[in-house]
């Protein structure tokens, strides 16, 4: 209730959060995954996130009761609602909410007034995931990104905006669009719109930002809306880079990246001159750096919820110390930046109306993150089978997307955050069981590959009407068993056809309604959506 | 987006006898070595349709590729001539499905070389 | 004879005496493969360049027998010596008996 939220933030300050003994000579501020949520909202961390291989057990695959016993986080502390999943809506209560980019622009502010020449690094899915970045392509995040003035950038999910707009919003670009592993397609040379890496002379140091764009992007998305760029991981001619950069007298080597925490760990391990990796794309939050021989490693969350700073001692052209703190953006004790506020309600304004139209109520916690399954994609799964007529649902696994609280209304907005991207329709076809198995081994090969470079940092997908038993520590074509449809419980049988209905297929041509307007009607009829426990999916080998 | 549904995609089951048969053609039945030949390949394609690769091994007088899961097998040979500048090479194959891809030297000295890849192709993930 | 197949290629102007040089090509052709089905069902025959040669000043530098695993729009890099001011001739051999040729000329200075 009221009494026990005041008391919880009597408990914080904007002071507290943003203490920091400014060290070294050099500031690095990194943001990443955004997913253009402006304002501020809930979102609850995983409660699965399985490690394989020697990434096992490791951070970041490390959650709930274990994350905060590995940091000294004590049960309902500040920290545990920010960072674990138990509790969530009774700490949610207390805490409020988490992030907006006018609470984001006060940290900024906060930190350049101790050292007015830190670096903003954006680690890109900033023009992604909203209403408004859907009705503007992405003009709206652009406008707001702006007025927080970041130094560079690199990319994801913008590519999704067709690159004929990504090539006019970068060519307006008050900043550096970064990607040392985004190459013109068709001769296979590094791409003119996007430089490897910029320099930065800060403290007396040469400060070298290499970029990284996400490595998979035309298989995750896709790739007939950016036919004209290839990527890939390119570890060699990130070495070529990095060595490049030293000869130029790089004094600090920052990696700005979306390859995903577990990808970013065996890069440090097999690209050598790399400081800092700031990384992005599989939405890890981290209290501390990860060290990888002489590389230090930082995750900063997603959806507006954490801002890094990490203060570098450089010297001598080498690093000699680092001081880190990853800030939890409590929206209701870090004060709103008025002039950020303006900004974003003006480009809120036009669509407010529709935006804002309530559509339903959450029974229960609606979430996202996770492994297998989350309690919003059990929502969408329904609404695909119900609106879609359909056996089988499938529903990708993405990382973003706000979560919703037990009796909090759900508007257009809040459907729109976790659904909104330019594939967005719901076909309705048929697959055959063994075809069904292949998509599902596959995906799970992507995610449970022991050698991170085979992983492509999303989480399984999302199955309605069907539930499975997964072996992660098994090989691609093995993991999968037990596969039966709910509805009669019977095995599901390789030779026959289900009716399947999805969303987000990468395929050019895709028909059907947009997924929003599917989960919409679906929430109507319900008036207050309480998924299922979902029990379809066993585990064996996490 | 893991909803990759009207993409016919499954597994070839390798032609071992064929591939056999086109290196014994090849090399003349003659002894491969592990080293002086090299692939690069990306360990996964971003297209399964235009998946690019690069062979090199100095010295040598032609490399042949194949691609062991193809329904057909042969990819290219190349030969270098006098004025190659290095016996490297790089182009664009079709692979239907993750595979192995194989590239056999023969060296200067006459000798065979061979070496493979794993490439994977993948109906896709999904992402963070 | 296909259409709209179109050579391009990308040679460095000049280069000093015995320079290694790095040659891209690219030619655009649909390569049917020979395994694909029109909406009939019958197959669509094959039709793809089958071989690509580079020559300098009447010497070889790359022969590329091609096989239908080659992508659309055969792309290929390699590296030539350039001994003296000449010219490249790149070539490449349709099924159909078509030829289709280009040529850079690269002065040594
Ligand atoms: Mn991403
Ligand atoms: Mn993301």
């Amino acid at each position: 209730g009221n009494w026990s939220r005041l008391a919880a933030q009597q408990r914080l300050t904007q002071d507290q959060l943003l203490q920091f003994d400014t060290f070294g000579n050099v500031s690095l501020i990194h943001i990443t995954d955004i997913h253009a949520q402006l304002k501020p909202i809930y979102f609850r961390e995983p409660e699965v996130n399985i490690g394989v291989g020697d990434n096992r057990g490791k951070v970041p695959h490390v959650t709930g009761a274990d994350f905060r016993r590995l940091y000294g986080i004590d049960d309902g502390a500040p920290s545990a609602y920010a960072l674990t999943y138990n509790d969530f809506s009774a700490l949610a209560a207390e805490y409020g909410r988490v992030g907006g980019l006018d609470r984001v622009a006060t940290v900024v502010n906060a930190i350049r007034a101790e050292r007015p020449d830190a670096i903003l690094l954006d680690g890109g899915d900033t023009w992604h995931g909203s209403y408004t970045c859907y009705q503007t392509a992405g003009q709206d995040m652009v406008n707001v990104m702006n007025g927080l003035k970041p130094d560079a950038m690199t990319f994801h999910w913008e590519f999704t905006l067709g690159s004929e707009r990504v090539n006019e919003i970068v060519a307006g670009l008050p900043f550096a669009a970064l990607g040392q592993n985004i190459f013109d397609a068709e001769w296979d040379e590094p791409a003119e719109a996007f430089a490897p890496y910029k320099f930065f002379e800060r403290g007396g140091v040469k400060i070298a930002v290499i970029g990284q764009a996400f490595p998979y992007m035309p298989i995750a998305n896709p790739g007939w809306m950016f036919p004209e760029y290839s990527f890939g991981i390119r570890d060699q001619h990130m070495q070529e880079m990095v060595d490049e950069v030293r000869a130029q007298g790089a004094g600090l080597v920052v990696l700005l990246s979306h390859n995903g925490f577990d990808v970013d760990k065996k890069m440090a391990s097999v690209v050598t001159g790399i400081d800092v990796i700031l990384s992005g794309h599989t939405h890890d939050a981290l209290p501390e750096p990860v060290l990888v021989g002489q590389t230090i490693i930082v995750a900063s969350g997603s959806n507006g919820k954490f801002v890094s700073r990490v203060d570098l001692d450089v010297r001598d052209g080498r690093m000699m110390g680092f001081r880190h703190k990853l800030i939890p953006i409590f929206s209701d004790v870090i004060t709103p930046d008025p002039t950020m506020t303006a900004l974003i309600d003006a480009q809120r304004a036009p669509y407010e109306a529709e935006m804002s139209e309530v559509i339903g109520k959450a029974g229960s916690l609606l979430y996202r993150r996770g492994n297998f399954n989350g309690s919003w994609d059990d929502v969408i799964c329904d609404a695909l089978l119900s609106e879609r007529e359909a056996e089988i649902a499938l529903s990708p696994g993405v990382r973003w997307g706000p979560s919703i609280l037990p009796g909090q209304d759900i508007t257009r907005e809040d459907i729109w955050n976790m659904t909104s991207m330019t594939y967005p329709n719901a076909y309705r076809t048929e697959m055959t069981g063994e075809y069904l198995k292949v998509v599902m081994e596959d995906v799970a090969d992507n995610l449970f590959n022991p050698d991170p470079f085979y992983q492509q940092g999303g989480d399984m997908v999302r199955v309605g009407g069907i539930g499975y038993r997964i072996d992660v520590t098994k090989p691609q074509g093995e993991r999968i068993s037990d596969m039966t449809l709910l509805s009669t419980g019977d095995a599901i049988d390789p030779a026959r056809s289900y009716v399947v209905a999805g969303w987000a297929s990468v395929n050019e041509g895709t028909e059907g309604p947009p997924i929003w307007d599917v989960v919409e009607s679906h929430i109507r009829k319900q008036g207050t959506v309480t998924p299922a426990d979902n029990t379809s999916v066993t585990v064996v080998g996490a | 987006g893991a909803g990759a549904a009207l993409v016919s995609f499954l597994p070839f089951r390798a032609n071992a006898a064929a591939v056999d048969d086109l290196i014994a053609e090849f090399t003349g039945g003659a002894e491969m070595a592990d080293r002086g030949v090299e692939l690069i390949a990306p360990e996964i394609a971003e297209n399964g349709n235009t998946v690019p690769i690069e062979v090199s091994a100095p010295g040598a007088s032609a490399i042949l590729v194949l691609a062991a899961g193809n329904p057909t097998p042969p990819v290219a040979k190349f030969a270098f001539g006098p004025l190659a500048g290095s016996q490297t090479a790089s182009t664009r194959i079709r692979l239907a499905g993750t595979q192995d891809v194989i590239a056999i030297a023969q060296l200067g000295d006459g000798t065979f070389a061979r070496t493979s890849k794993t490439i994977k192709v993948t109906i896709g993930g999904c992402g963070g | 004879m296909a259409s709209g197949v179109k050579p391009r290629v990308k040679v460095p102007a000049s280069a000093s005496a015995g320079e290694v040089i790095t040659i891209k090509t690219l030619i655009s052709h649909q390569m049917e493969s020979g395994q694909r089905k029109d909406s009939d069902g019958n197959k669509i025959p094959r039709s793809i360049i089958n071989r690509f040669t580079c020559d300098f000043n009447g010497e070889n530098v790359i022969d590329v027998t091609m096989e239908p695993a080659i992508s659309t729009n055969p792309y290929f890099e390699f590296q030539a010596t350039v001994p003296e001011t000449g010219e490249f001739k790149f070539t490449w051999y349709d099924d159909d008996g078509s030829v289709y040729e280009d040529s850079k000329p690269i002065t040594v200075g």
